[in-house]
Protein backbone atom coordinates (compact mmCIF):
# COMPACT_ATOMS: atom_id res chain seq x y z
CA UNK A 1 0.00 0.00 0.00
CA UNK A 2 2.24 2.70 -1.31
CA UNK A 3 3.40 3.84 -4.72
CA UNK A 4 5.90 1.00 -4.64
CA UNK A 5 3.16 -1.46 -5.50
CA UNK A 6 2.59 0.37 -8.76
CA UNK A 7 6.30 0.71 -9.56
CA UNK A 8 7.60 -2.21 -11.66
CA UNK A 9 11.04 -3.74 -11.15
CA UNK A 10 13.30 -2.66 -14.00
CA UNK A 11 13.84 -6.30 -15.06
CA UNK A 12 10.20 -6.76 -16.09
CA UNK A 13 9.25 -3.20 -17.01
CA UNK A 14 9.20 -3.87 -20.74
CA UNK A 15 7.13 -7.05 -20.30
CA UNK A 16 4.16 -5.26 -18.82
CA UNK A 17 1.04 -5.11 -20.97
CA UNK A 18 -0.05 -1.70 -22.28
CA UNK A 19 -2.90 -1.32 -19.76
CA UNK A 20 -0.43 -1.53 -16.87
CA UNK A 21 2.05 0.78 -18.57
CA UNK A 22 -0.78 3.31 -18.95
CA UNK A 23 -1.87 2.84 -15.35
CA UNK A 24 1.67 3.58 -14.17
CA UNK A 25 2.26 6.56 -16.40
CA UNK A 26 -1.20 7.98 -16.69
CA UNK A 27 -3.28 6.60 -13.84
CA UNK A 28 -4.34 8.28 -10.62
CA UNK A 29 -1.21 7.08 -8.83
CA UNK A 30 1.64 8.94 -10.46
CA UNK A 31 0.14 11.74 -12.49
CA UNK A 32 -1.48 13.64 -9.63
CA UNK A 33 -4.84 13.24 -7.88
CA UNK A 34 -7.86 12.88 -10.11
CA UNK A 35 -11.45 13.94 -9.77
CA UNK A 36 -14.70 13.32 -11.62
CA UNK A 37 -13.83 16.25 -13.92
CA UNK A 38 -10.80 14.36 -15.21
CA UNK A 39 -12.74 11.23 -16.23
CA UNK A 40 -11.95 10.29 -19.81
CA UNK A 41 -8.49 11.83 -19.67
CA UNK A 42 -6.62 9.26 -17.55
CA UNK A 43 -6.29 5.51 -17.09
CA UNK A 44 -8.87 4.57 -14.51
CA UNK A 45 -8.52 2.18 -11.60
CA UNK A 46 -11.36 0.03 -12.90
CA UNK A 47 -11.68 -1.76 -16.21
CA UNK A 48 -14.71 -1.62 -18.52
CA UNK A 49 -17.45 -3.11 -16.33
CA UNK A 50 -18.84 -6.63 -16.65
CA UNK A 51 -22.32 -5.71 -15.36
CA UNK A 52 -25.66 -5.54 -17.19
CA UNK A 53 -26.16 -2.67 -19.63
CA UNK A 54 -27.12 0.52 -17.84
CA UNK A 55 -25.98 -0.72 -14.43
CA UNK A 56 -26.27 2.00 -11.79
CA UNK A 57 -24.02 0.17 -9.33
CA UNK A 58 -21.07 0.01 -11.73
CA UNK A 59 -21.49 3.71 -12.52
CA UNK A 60 -21.48 4.49 -8.80
CA UNK A 61 -18.26 2.52 -8.39
CA UNK A 62 -16.60 4.18 -11.36
CA UNK A 63 -17.42 7.63 -9.99
CA UNK A 64 -16.33 6.64 -6.50
CA UNK A 65 -13.01 5.26 -7.74
CA UNK A 66 -12.29 8.55 -9.50
CA UNK A 67 -12.80 10.44 -6.25
CA UNK A 68 -10.41 8.66 -3.89
CA UNK A 69 -8.09 11.21 -2.22
CA UNK A 70 -5.14 8.78 -2.17
CA UNK A 71 -5.77 5.52 -4.02
CA UNK A 72 -2.33 4.07 -3.24
CA UNK A 73 -3.18 4.23 0.46
CA UNK A 74 -6.74 2.96 0.17
CA UNK A 75 -8.19 -0.46 0.79
CA UNK A 76 -11.74 -1.22 -0.25
CA UNK A 77 -13.81 -3.73 1.67
CA UNK A 78 -16.72 -5.33 -0.15
CA UNK A 79 -19.19 -8.12 0.35
CA UNK A 80 -21.17 -10.39 -1.99
CA UNK A 81 -23.43 -8.49 -4.37
CA UNK A 82 -23.18 -6.97 -7.83
CA UNK A 83 -20.57 -4.43 -6.67
CA UNK A 84 -18.12 -7.32 -6.30
CA UNK A 85 -17.73 -7.70 -10.06
CA UNK A 86 -16.33 -4.23 -10.59
CA UNK A 87 -14.37 -4.06 -7.33
CA UNK A 88 -12.57 -7.35 -7.87
CA UNK A 89 -11.05 -6.10 -11.11
CA UNK A 90 -9.96 -2.73 -9.78
CA UNK A 91 -6.26 -1.92 -9.54
CA UNK A 92 -6.60 -1.32 -5.81
CA UNK A 93 -6.26 -3.27 -2.61
CA UNK A 94 -9.63 -4.95 -2.31
CA UNK A 95 -10.98 -7.56 0.04
CA UNK A 96 -14.36 -9.29 -0.15
CA UNK A 97 -15.79 -10.42 3.18
CA UNK A 98 -18.41 -13.00 4.11
CA UNK A 99 -21.79 -11.41 3.43
CA UNK A 100 -22.60 -8.70 5.94
CA UNK A 101 -19.27 -8.74 7.77
CA UNK A 102 -17.79 -5.80 5.89
CA UNK A 103 -17.80 -3.21 8.68
CA UNK A 104 -16.31 -5.64 11.20
CA UNK A 105 -13.50 -6.59 8.83
CA UNK A 106 -12.98 -2.93 7.97
CA UNK A 107 -12.79 -2.01 11.68
CA UNK A 108 -10.12 -4.61 12.32
CA UNK A 109 -8.11 -3.64 9.29
CA UNK A 110 -8.26 0.05 10.10
CA UNK A 111 -7.08 -0.55 13.65
CA UNK A 112 -4.26 -2.73 12.43
CA UNK A 113 -3.22 -0.17 9.80
CA UNK A 114 -3.15 2.59 12.43
CA UNK A 115 -0.72 0.52 14.49
CA UNK A 116 1.41 -0.49 11.53
CA UNK A 117 1.56 2.95 9.89
CA UNK A 118 1.15 5.48 12.72
CA UNK A 119 2.58 8.30 10.63
CA UNK A 120 0.32 7.82 7.62
CA UNK A 121 -3.39 7.83 6.81
CA UNK A 122 -4.50 4.53 5.33
CA UNK A 123 -8.08 4.87 4.13
CA UNK A 124 -10.48 1.99 4.67
CA UNK A 125 -13.57 2.32 2.51
CA UNK A 126 -16.52 -0.05 2.66
CA UNK A 127 -18.41 -0.25 -0.65
CA UNK A 128 -21.37 -2.63 -0.67
CA UNK A 129 -25.00 -3.06 -1.69
CA UNK A 130 -28.19 -2.13 0.12
CA UNK A 131 -28.74 -5.73 1.20
CA UNK A 132 -25.22 -5.78 2.62
CA UNK A 133 -25.76 -2.65 4.72
CA UNK A 134 -29.46 -2.59 5.56
CA UNK A 135 -30.21 -6.29 5.97
CA UNK A 136 -27.55 -8.90 6.51
CA UNK A 137 -24.82 -6.52 7.71
CA UNK A 138 -27.01 -4.06 9.62
CA UNK A 139 -25.90 -5.11 13.10
CA UNK A 140 -22.18 -5.01 12.25
CA UNK A 141 -22.59 -1.72 10.41
CA UNK A 142 -24.39 -0.07 13.32
CA UNK A 143 -21.92 -1.37 15.86
CA UNK A 144 -18.98 -0.03 13.86
CA UNK A 145 -20.70 3.37 13.97
CA UNK A 146 -21.50 3.12 17.69
CA UNK A 147 -17.85 2.29 18.33
CA UNK A 148 -16.73 5.31 16.34
CA UNK A 149 -14.48 3.41 13.95
CA UNK A 150 -12.51 5.55 11.48
CA UNK A 151 -14.02 4.02 8.36
CA UNK A 152 -16.16 5.32 5.50
CA UNK A 153 -19.18 3.27 4.46
CA UNK A 154 -20.82 3.61 1.04
CA UNK A 155 -24.12 1.94 0.27
CA UNK A 156 -24.80 1.37 -3.43
CA UNK A 157 -28.59 1.34 -3.19
CA UNK A 158 -30.25 -0.36 -6.15
CA UNK A 159 -33.28 -1.13 -3.97
CA UNK A 160 -33.05 -4.89 -4.57
CA UNK A 161 -30.87 -7.95 -4.15
CA UNK A 162 -29.58 -7.63 -7.70
CA UNK A 163 -26.94 -10.30 -7.64
CA UNK A 164 -29.28 -13.11 -6.64
CA UNK A 165 -32.04 -12.31 -9.08
CA UNK A 166 -34.44 -9.84 -7.49
CA UNK A 167 -35.41 -10.42 -3.87
CA UNK A 168 -36.66 -7.43 -1.88
CA UNK A 169 -34.21 -5.75 0.45
CA UNK A 170 -34.92 -3.48 3.39
CA UNK A 171 -34.18 -0.60 1.00
CA UNK A 172 -36.74 -1.65 -1.62
CA UNK A 173 -39.53 0.91 -1.81
CA UNK A 174 -42.88 -0.04 -0.32
CA UNK A 175 -45.18 -1.73 -2.82
CA UNK A 176 -42.44 -2.55 -5.35
CA UNK A 177 -43.01 -5.82 -7.20
CA UNK A 178 -39.84 -7.76 -7.94
CA UNK A 179 -39.02 -11.12 -9.51
CA UNK A 180 -39.07 -12.74 -6.11
CA UNK A 181 -41.45 -10.38 -4.35
CA UNK A 182 -44.52 -10.94 -6.53
CA UNK A 183 -47.06 -9.46 -4.13
CA UNK A 184 -45.03 -6.32 -3.51
CA UNK A 185 -42.97 -5.13 -0.56
CA UNK A 186 -44.98 -4.63 2.59
CA UNK A 187 -43.01 -1.95 4.49
CA UNK A 188 -41.13 1.25 3.63
CA UNK A 189 -37.39 1.74 3.05
CA UNK A 190 -35.34 1.26 6.22
CA UNK A 191 -34.22 4.75 7.31
CA UNK A 192 -30.51 3.87 7.35
CA UNK A 193 -29.60 7.44 6.43
CA UNK A 194 -31.39 8.83 9.51
CA UNK A 195 -30.13 6.01 11.72
CA UNK A 196 -26.54 6.81 10.65
CA UNK A 197 -26.80 10.33 12.07
CA UNK A 198 -28.04 9.14 15.45
CA UNK A 199 -25.63 6.21 15.60
CA UNK A 200 -22.33 8.03 15.55
CA UNK A 201 -21.68 8.98 11.92
CA UNK A 202 -20.05 12.40 11.83
CA UNK A 203 -20.70 12.85 8.12
CA UNK A 204 -23.55 11.53 5.99
CA UNK A 205 -24.62 12.27 2.43
CA UNK A 206 -27.42 11.05 0.20
CA UNK A 207 -26.58 11.27 -3.52
CA UNK A 208 -27.44 9.65 -6.86
CA UNK A 209 -25.41 8.53 -9.85
CA UNK A 210 -27.16 11.24 -11.88
CA UNK A 211 -25.18 13.91 -9.99
CA UNK A 212 -21.57 12.75 -10.42
CA UNK A 213 -19.91 15.82 -8.90
CA UNK A 214 -21.96 15.66 -5.74
CA UNK A 215 -21.32 11.93 -5.51
CA UNK A 216 -17.57 12.37 -5.98
CA UNK A 217 -17.39 15.18 -3.44
CA UNK A 218 -19.43 13.18 -0.90
CA UNK A 219 -17.15 10.16 -1.17
CA UNK A 220 -14.03 12.31 -0.98
CA UNK A 221 -15.32 14.10 2.13
CA UNK A 222 -16.45 10.85 3.73
CA UNK A 223 -12.97 9.37 3.32
CA UNK A 224 -11.14 12.47 4.56
CA UNK A 225 -13.38 13.00 7.59
CA UNK A 226 -13.21 9.32 8.55
CA UNK A 227 -9.43 9.67 8.88
CA UNK A 228 -9.57 11.73 12.04
CA UNK A 229 -13.09 12.57 13.13
CA UNK A 230 -15.17 9.37 13.03
CA UNK A 231 -17.34 7.05 10.96
CA UNK A 232 -18.95 8.43 7.82
CA UNK A 233 -21.73 7.22 5.53
CA UNK A 234 -22.70 7.91 1.92
CA UNK A 235 -25.88 6.47 0.46
CA UNK A 236 -25.81 6.33 -3.35
CA UNK A 237 -28.93 5.73 -5.42
CA UNK A 238 -27.79 3.43 -8.22
CA UNK A 239 -30.89 2.04 -9.94
CA UNK A 240 -30.94 -1.44 -11.50
CA UNK A 241 -32.58 -1.70 -14.94
CA UNK A 242 -32.49 -5.51 -14.93
CA UNK A 243 -34.50 -5.98 -11.75
CA UNK A 244 -36.52 -2.79 -11.63
CA UNK A 245 -37.42 -3.47 -15.27
CA UNK A 246 -36.74 -0.18 -17.00
CA UNK A 247 -34.73 0.26 -20.23
CA UNK A 248 -30.94 0.45 -19.61
CA UNK A 249 -30.82 3.82 -21.36
CA UNK A 250 -33.04 5.28 -18.61
CA UNK A 251 -30.76 4.74 -15.59
CA UNK A 252 -29.74 8.38 -15.29
CA UNK A 253 -33.30 9.63 -15.87
CA UNK A 254 -34.61 7.32 -13.14
CA UNK A 255 -31.84 8.41 -10.77
CA UNK A 256 -32.59 12.07 -11.57
CA UNK A 257 -36.28 11.44 -10.90
CA UNK A 258 -35.29 10.00 -7.52
CA UNK A 259 -33.71 13.34 -6.63
CA UNK A 260 -37.19 14.87 -6.57
CA UNK A 261 -38.30 12.70 -3.67
CA UNK A 262 -36.48 10.27 -1.37
CA UNK A 263 -33.09 10.85 -2.96
CA UNK A 264 -33.14 14.62 -2.70
CA UNK A 265 -29.53 15.66 -2.04
CA UNK A 266 -28.77 15.85 1.66
CA UNK A 267 -25.50 16.35 3.46
CA UNK A 268 -24.94 16.43 7.20
CA UNK A 269 -21.79 16.87 9.22
CA UNK A 270 -20.95 17.59 12.83
CA UNK A 271 -19.25 20.85 13.76
CA UNK A 272 -16.07 18.95 14.42
CA UNK A 273 -16.20 17.41 10.94
CA UNK A 274 -16.84 20.84 9.43
CA UNK A 275 -13.81 22.30 11.22
CA UNK A 276 -11.61 19.42 10.16
CA UNK A 277 -12.68 19.74 6.56
CA UNK A 278 -12.02 23.47 6.39
CA UNK A 279 -8.67 22.95 8.08
CA UNK A 280 -7.49 20.43 5.49
CA UNK A 281 -9.00 22.36 2.60
CA UNK A 282 -6.97 25.39 3.64
CA UNK A 283 -3.70 23.49 3.94
CA UNK B 1 -7.94 -41.86 -0.62
CA UNK B 2 -8.55 -45.55 -0.04
CA UNK B 3 -7.09 -46.24 -3.51
CA UNK B 4 -3.61 -45.26 -2.40
CA UNK B 5 -1.47 -42.19 -2.50
CA UNK B 6 -2.71 -39.25 -4.54
CA UNK B 7 -0.32 -38.05 -7.22
CA UNK B 8 -0.09 -34.51 -8.48
CA UNK B 9 0.62 -35.14 -12.15
CA UNK B 10 0.02 -33.69 -15.60
CA UNK B 11 -3.68 -33.37 -16.52
CA UNK B 12 -6.15 -32.87 -17.79
CA UNK B 13 -7.43 -34.48 -14.62
CA UNK B 14 -10.96 -33.14 -14.19
CA UNK B 15 -13.02 -29.99 -14.65
CA UNK B 16 -11.89 -29.04 -11.16
CA UNK B 17 -9.68 -31.67 -9.49
CA UNK B 18 -9.65 -32.11 -5.71
CA UNK B 19 -7.23 -30.01 -3.69
CA UNK B 20 -3.98 -31.94 -3.23
CA UNK B 21 -3.99 -31.07 0.49
CA UNK B 22 -7.42 -32.67 0.95
CA UNK B 23 -6.09 -35.80 -0.78
CA UNK B 24 -3.34 -36.09 1.82
CA UNK B 25 -0.44 -34.31 0.11
CA UNK B 26 1.68 -32.47 2.69
CA UNK B 27 4.24 -29.69 2.39
CA UNK B 28 7.99 -30.35 2.80
CA UNK B 29 10.12 -29.35 5.77
CA UNK B 30 13.25 -27.25 5.24
CA UNK B 31 15.80 -29.12 3.09
CA UNK B 32 13.13 -31.08 1.28
CA UNK B 33 10.95 -30.35 -1.71
CA UNK B 34 7.82 -31.79 -3.25
CA UNK B 35 7.57 -33.76 -6.50
CA UNK B 36 4.28 -35.14 -7.86
CA UNK B 37 2.80 -35.16 -4.36
CA UNK B 38 5.77 -36.88 -2.66
CA UNK B 39 8.35 -35.34 -0.35
CA UNK B 40 11.82 -35.62 -1.94
CA UNK B 41 15.28 -34.24 -1.09
CA UNK B 42 15.65 -30.72 -2.38
CA UNK B 43 18.75 -31.54 -4.45
CA UNK B 44 16.88 -34.12 -6.51
CA UNK B 45 13.99 -31.71 -7.07
CA UNK B 46 16.42 -29.05 -8.28
CA UNK B 47 17.84 -31.55 -10.79
CA UNK B 48 14.39 -32.62 -11.89
CA UNK B 49 13.38 -29.00 -12.49
CA UNK B 50 16.50 -28.41 -14.61
CA UNK B 51 15.78 -31.57 -16.63
CA UNK B 52 12.13 -30.68 -17.21
CA UNK B 53 13.10 -27.20 -18.37
CA UNK B 54 15.82 -28.56 -20.65
CA UNK B 55 13.50 -31.11 -22.26
CA UNK B 56 10.58 -28.68 -22.64
CA UNK B 57 9.53 -27.64 -26.13
CA UNK B 58 7.95 -24.40 -25.01
CA UNK B 59 8.82 -23.53 -21.42
CA UNK B 60 7.30 -20.37 -20.00
CA UNK B 61 8.12 -18.55 -16.78
CA UNK B 62 5.28 -16.70 -15.05
CA UNK B 63 6.64 -14.15 -12.55
CA UNK B 64 3.96 -12.95 -10.14
CA UNK B 65 3.32 -9.65 -8.35
CA UNK B 66 5.87 -10.37 -5.61
CA UNK B 67 8.67 -9.90 -8.14
CA UNK B 68 7.00 -7.83 -10.85
CA UNK B 69 6.58 -4.83 -8.53
CA UNK B 70 9.14 -3.06 -6.36
CA UNK B 71 7.23 -3.50 -3.11
CA UNK B 72 10.36 -4.86 -1.40
CA UNK B 73 14.10 -4.55 -1.89
CA UNK B 74 14.26 -8.31 -2.52
CA UNK B 75 12.06 -8.12 -5.61
CA UNK B 76 14.61 -6.82 -8.09
CA UNK B 77 17.48 -9.29 -7.38
CA UNK B 78 15.05 -12.18 -7.62
CA UNK B 79 13.62 -10.80 -10.85
CA UNK B 80 17.16 -10.64 -12.26
CA UNK B 81 17.75 -14.30 -11.31
CA UNK B 82 14.45 -15.30 -12.93
CA UNK B 83 15.44 -13.50 -16.11
CA UNK B 84 18.73 -15.35 -16.13
CA UNK B 85 16.88 -18.63 -15.65
CA UNK B 86 14.66 -17.82 -18.62
CA UNK B 87 17.71 -17.20 -20.78
CA UNK B 88 19.39 -20.42 -19.63
CA UNK B 89 16.43 -22.57 -20.67
CA UNK B 90 15.24 -20.36 -23.53
CA UNK B 91 11.90 -19.77 -21.88
CA UNK B 92 9.45 -17.02 -22.68
CA UNK B 93 8.30 -14.80 -19.80
CA UNK B 94 4.58 -14.11 -19.42
CA UNK B 95 3.93 -12.11 -16.25
CA UNK B 96 1.04 -12.46 -13.81
CA UNK B 97 0.85 -8.75 -13.10
CA UNK B 98 -1.79 -9.03 -10.39
CA UNK B 99 -4.81 -11.08 -9.43
CA UNK B 100 -7.60 -8.94 -10.86
CA UNK B 101 -10.51 -10.82 -12.41
CA UNK B 102 -10.32 -8.86 -15.63
CA UNK B 103 -9.96 -9.62 -19.29
CA UNK B 104 -6.38 -10.40 -20.34
CA UNK B 105 -4.32 -10.74 -23.49
CA UNK B 106 -3.31 -14.44 -23.35
CA UNK B 107 -0.36 -13.87 -25.68
CA UNK B 108 1.24 -11.48 -23.21
CA UNK B 109 0.13 -12.31 -19.66
CA UNK B 110 -1.42 -14.95 -17.40
CA UNK B 111 -4.25 -14.58 -14.87
CA UNK B 112 -4.80 -16.81 -11.83
CA UNK B 113 -8.54 -16.67 -12.46
CA UNK B 114 -8.31 -18.41 -15.83
CA UNK B 115 -4.71 -19.52 -16.35
CA UNK B 116 -5.70 -22.20 -18.85
CA UNK B 117 -6.45 -19.54 -21.45
CA UNK B 118 -2.78 -18.54 -21.52
CA UNK B 119 -1.46 -22.13 -21.27
CA UNK B 120 -3.60 -23.32 -24.20
CA UNK B 121 -3.23 -20.18 -26.31
CA UNK B 122 0.57 -20.42 -26.22
CA UNK B 123 0.78 -24.24 -26.19
CA UNK B 124 2.95 -24.13 -23.08
CA UNK B 125 4.24 -27.59 -22.08
CA UNK B 126 6.17 -26.57 -18.96
CA UNK B 127 5.41 -23.53 -16.84
CA UNK B 128 7.21 -22.08 -13.84
CA UNK B 129 5.37 -19.99 -11.25
CA UNK B 130 7.59 -17.69 -9.22
CA UNK B 131 6.66 -14.71 -7.06
CA UNK B 132 2.97 -15.58 -6.91
CA UNK B 133 1.24 -15.45 -3.49
CA UNK B 134 0.48 -19.01 -2.36
CA UNK B 135 -3.30 -18.70 -2.18
CA UNK B 136 -3.56 -17.59 -5.80
CA UNK B 137 -0.77 -19.90 -6.94
CA UNK B 138 -2.63 -22.83 -5.44
CA UNK B 139 -5.89 -22.26 -7.25
CA UNK B 140 -4.19 -21.37 -10.55
CA UNK B 141 -2.01 -24.49 -10.52
CA UNK B 142 -5.01 -26.65 -9.71
CA UNK B 143 -6.91 -25.17 -12.65
CA UNK B 144 -3.94 -25.89 -14.93
CA UNK B 145 -3.63 -29.55 -13.94
CA UNK B 146 -7.41 -29.83 -14.16
CA UNK B 147 -7.76 -28.61 -17.71
CA UNK B 148 -4.41 -28.87 -19.55
CA UNK B 149 -1.47 -31.24 -19.96
CA UNK B 150 1.06 -28.60 -18.96
CA UNK B 151 3.78 -29.62 -16.49
CA UNK B 152 3.84 -27.16 -13.58
CA UNK B 153 6.78 -26.03 -11.44
CA UNK B 154 6.53 -23.63 -8.48
CA UNK B 155 9.54 -21.83 -7.01
CA UNK B 156 8.03 -20.68 -3.74
CA UNK B 157 9.52 -17.98 -1.55
CA UNK B 158 8.11 -19.56 1.61
CA UNK B 159 6.33 -22.91 1.90
CA UNK B 160 6.31 -24.71 -1.51
CA UNK B 161 3.09 -25.39 -3.42
CA UNK B 162 1.36 -28.77 -3.10
CA UNK B 163 -0.59 -28.12 -6.30
CA UNK B 164 2.54 -27.96 -8.49
CA UNK B 165 4.10 -31.05 -10.02
CA UNK B 166 7.45 -29.98 -8.57
CA UNK B 167 7.95 -27.27 -6.03
CA UNK B 168 10.83 -25.87 -4.01
CA UNK B 169 10.35 -24.03 -0.73
CA UNK B 170 12.53 -21.10 0.43
CA UNK B 171 13.35 -20.62 -3.24
CA UNK B 172 15.31 -17.38 -3.30
CA UNK B 173 18.05 -16.20 -5.62
CA UNK B 174 20.52 -18.91 -4.56
CA UNK B 175 18.26 -21.81 -5.42
CA UNK B 176 17.36 -20.29 -8.76
CA UNK B 177 21.11 -20.01 -9.46
CA UNK B 178 21.53 -23.72 -8.67
CA UNK B 179 19.00 -24.57 -11.38
CA UNK B 180 20.75 -22.22 -13.81
CA UNK B 181 24.10 -23.88 -13.02
CA UNK B 182 22.78 -27.35 -13.85
CA UNK B 183 21.12 -26.06 -17.01
CA UNK B 184 24.41 -24.56 -18.17
CA UNK B 185 26.43 -27.67 -17.32
CA UNK B 186 24.22 -30.16 -19.12
C1 LIG C 1 -24.41 -15.20 4.30
C2 LIG C 1 -24.89 -15.10 2.89
N1 LIG C 1 -26.23 -15.10 2.65
C3 LIG C 1 -26.68 -14.98 1.39
C4 LIG C 1 -25.82 -14.87 0.34
C5 LIG C 1 -26.35 -14.79 -1.06
N2 LIG C 1 -26.28 -13.45 -1.61
C6 LIG C 1 -25.24 -13.07 -2.40
S1 LIG C 1 -25.42 -11.51 -2.99
C7 LIG C 1 -26.91 -11.34 -2.20
C8 LIG C 1 -27.72 -10.09 -2.31
C9 LIG C 1 -26.94 -8.85 -2.47
O1 LIG C 1 -27.80 -7.76 -2.47
P1 LIG C 1 -27.22 -6.31 -2.29
O2 LIG C 1 -26.38 -6.23 -1.08
O3 LIG C 1 -28.35 -5.35 -2.37
O4 LIG C 1 -26.23 -6.13 -3.53
P2 LIG C 1 -26.60 -6.02 -5.11
O5 LIG C 1 -26.34 -7.36 -5.70
O6 LIG C 1 -28.01 -5.58 -5.23
O7 LIG C 1 -25.65 -4.99 -5.62
C10 LIG C 1 -27.23 -12.49 -1.47
C11 LIG C 1 -28.47 -12.67 -0.68
C12 LIG C 1 -24.43 -14.89 0.62
N3 LIG C 1 -23.51 -14.76 -0.35
N4 LIG C 1 -24.00 -15.01 1.90
MG1 LIG D 1 -28.89 -4.19 -3.96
Amino acid sequence: MSKKIITPVKEFEDLLTPDYKELIADGPYNSGPKTIDDLGSFREIIEPHPHCAGCGVSLGIRLGMASLPSPEDTIIIGTPGCSYFALTQSALNYSCTAFGNQNSVASGLKRMLKIRYPEKHKDVLVMVGDGGVADIGLDYTLHSWFRGENIATVMLDNEVYGNTGGQESGMTVEGAILNMAPTGKKFPKIPVFEIAKTSGCVYTAKVTVASPKKLGEAIRRAILIAREVGPTYVQVYSPCPTNLKFPPSQTLAIAKEGEKSYYKYEEYMTDEAKKYLSRINES
Amino acid sequence: MAQGKYKVVQGPEAYFPPAAAIMGVTLPDAGDAIAEGEIVPESSAVELIARKLKEAKNPVICPGPLIVWQWSDDASPKAAAVKELAEACKAKILPMQDYRAKRINPAAEISPNHPNVTILHNEIDVCVFVGVHSHFENVALRLIRGGTNCYTIALSEYAASDEAMISLRDAGVEKIKEIIKILKET
